[in-house]
């Protein structure tokens, strides 16, 4: 074995080595990687109690209910839901039917107060025209009201 | 076999410093004129002949630099790691030199692709930064660069600069499929990839359109760069020989 063949071998297998280790270490730590959970984490209960989390997940069709200065809206992954309260000024792109990601507390009653709330978008870009076609043919197909757009 | 040892031999005659630097003096305006024409169409296309987003209006057009920057920080990264381990591995003057060469332009493309993501998230997410797992790896690799460029101009020798730099690089490449791979993985603000290699790409054609020639004028201009800072590093390095000296003492004659 000719030395610089050594030296290939022994910097191919540290790598391999970091690799398996970052692999650990990240398996390790998955959870706290994640920027929110989704509501049927929380109703599993495994939001944190007493402490700020994030929820993510899409407004709910027809859910956002405007009180004063009070945003009240629920956040579903379509299996469970989680009732959001939220006062102040929300991203351009929060919509129904989009994705939002809401930090807040749960207070005693289930009901989730946001102190910060972010609209998710997803990697489908196309023109407006390509939106309504979009639409009018899944209107057309399985009745109105599908929810298109963003994924959880 | 003979094939085998005509590609060696070719390879260690381009290895060498002092053939290399004249070739590279001559792919230089290429790659420049490729950058900008590939840049002059792509930011057309974007800006001019792209549609408007159904969400995001016109905001969505940093898309054009904020992906070509991103691909290239993590491209980048991956071909100064090899340059970096082929250094190590054969001792090729040449290869560090390269790996030099390129990390400045990583991190600048790295910088880029977190500035244009900043400036896109506040207007659409709502916010300028989270610590998402797809923001935080791209924010380490940007740190891996610095602190690369950083390792390698505190140490004074430089054969030994390249050793140590070649092993934070080649430490490094863990953190390239989790930045890649980090919005499938976990649940992240951050969309997921815009073209996948899997399935077919969920954007508008003319939209790809000026994103391929976007990251085309990036890659262009990243080799351009990448060629000019190694001949110079080249020069540097080598003054103490006698192609240099006589080089430098031609260019001379000729100025006079």
């Amino acid at each position: 074995m000719k030395p610089r063949h050594k030296r290939a071998a022994l910097i191919v297998g540290a790598l391999i080595s970091i690799c398996v280790a970052a692999m650990f270490v990240l398996r390790a730590l998955d959870s706290n990687i994640a920027l929110y959970i989704t509501p049927t984490e929380v109703a599993a209960g495994k939001a944190p109690v007493d402490k700020a989390f994030r929820i993510g997940g899409m407004v709910k069709m027809g859910s956002v209910e405007r009180k004063e200065l009070t945003v009240h809206f629920i956040i579903t992954d379509t299996a469970k839901e989680v009732p959001v309260a939220y006062t102040g000024i929300l991203p351009d792109l929060f919509n129904e039917g989009k994705g939002a990601v809401v930090q807040g507390k749960m207070d005693a009653k289930g009901l989730f107060v946001a102190s910060e709330v972010l609209a998710k978008h997803d990697e489908n870009y196309m023109p407006p025209e390509a939106q309504h076609a979009i639409d009018k043919a899944q209107s057309a197909g399985t009745g109105a009201g599908t929810e298109t757009g963003a994924k959880p | 076999m003979t094939t085998t040892n005509r590609l060696s031999q070719i390879f260690y005659h381009y290895a060498s410093p002092a053939t290399f630097y004249p070739l590279a003096g001559k792919m230089i305006p290429v790659f420049v004129v490729l950058a900008a024409l590939f840049g002059i169409a792509g930011l057309w296309i974007g800006l001019f002949v792209a549609p408007t987003d159904f969400q995001q209006g016109e905001g969505y057009r940093i898309i054009f630099v904020h992906v070509p920057s991103s691909w290239m920080s993590m491209f980048i990264y991956c071909v100064m790691a090899l340059w970096a381990g082929i250094g190590l591995t054969m001792n090729t003057r040449l290869s560090s030199m390269m790996a030099q060469a390129l990390a400045p332009t990583g991190a600048l493309m790295a910088a880029l692709s977190l500035i244009t993501g900043a400036l896109w998230g506040k207007p659409m997410w709502g916010t300028w930064w989270v610590w998402d797992a797809r923001l935080t790896s791209e924010l380490i690799l940007f740190f891996l660069y610095i602190g690369f460029i950083a390792l390698q101009a505190s140490i004074d020798d430089p054969r030994r600069a390249d050793k140590a730099g070649a092993i934070l690089a080649l430490v490094g490449v863990v953190n390239i499929p989790i930045i890649y791979f980090s919005v499938t993985w976990w649940n992240t603000l951050h969309q997921g990839a815009s073209v996948s290699l899997t399935k077919a790409p969920a954007m508008a054609q003319t939209m790809l359109w000026g994103m391929l020639l976007m990251a085309l004028c990036f890659w262009m201009y990243s080799i351009a760069v990448a060629l000019i800072r190694v001949r110079a590093i080249i020069l540097e390095r080598e003054r103490h020989t006698e192609w240099v000296k006589q080089l430098l003492a031609g260019e001379k004659h000729a100025g006079a």
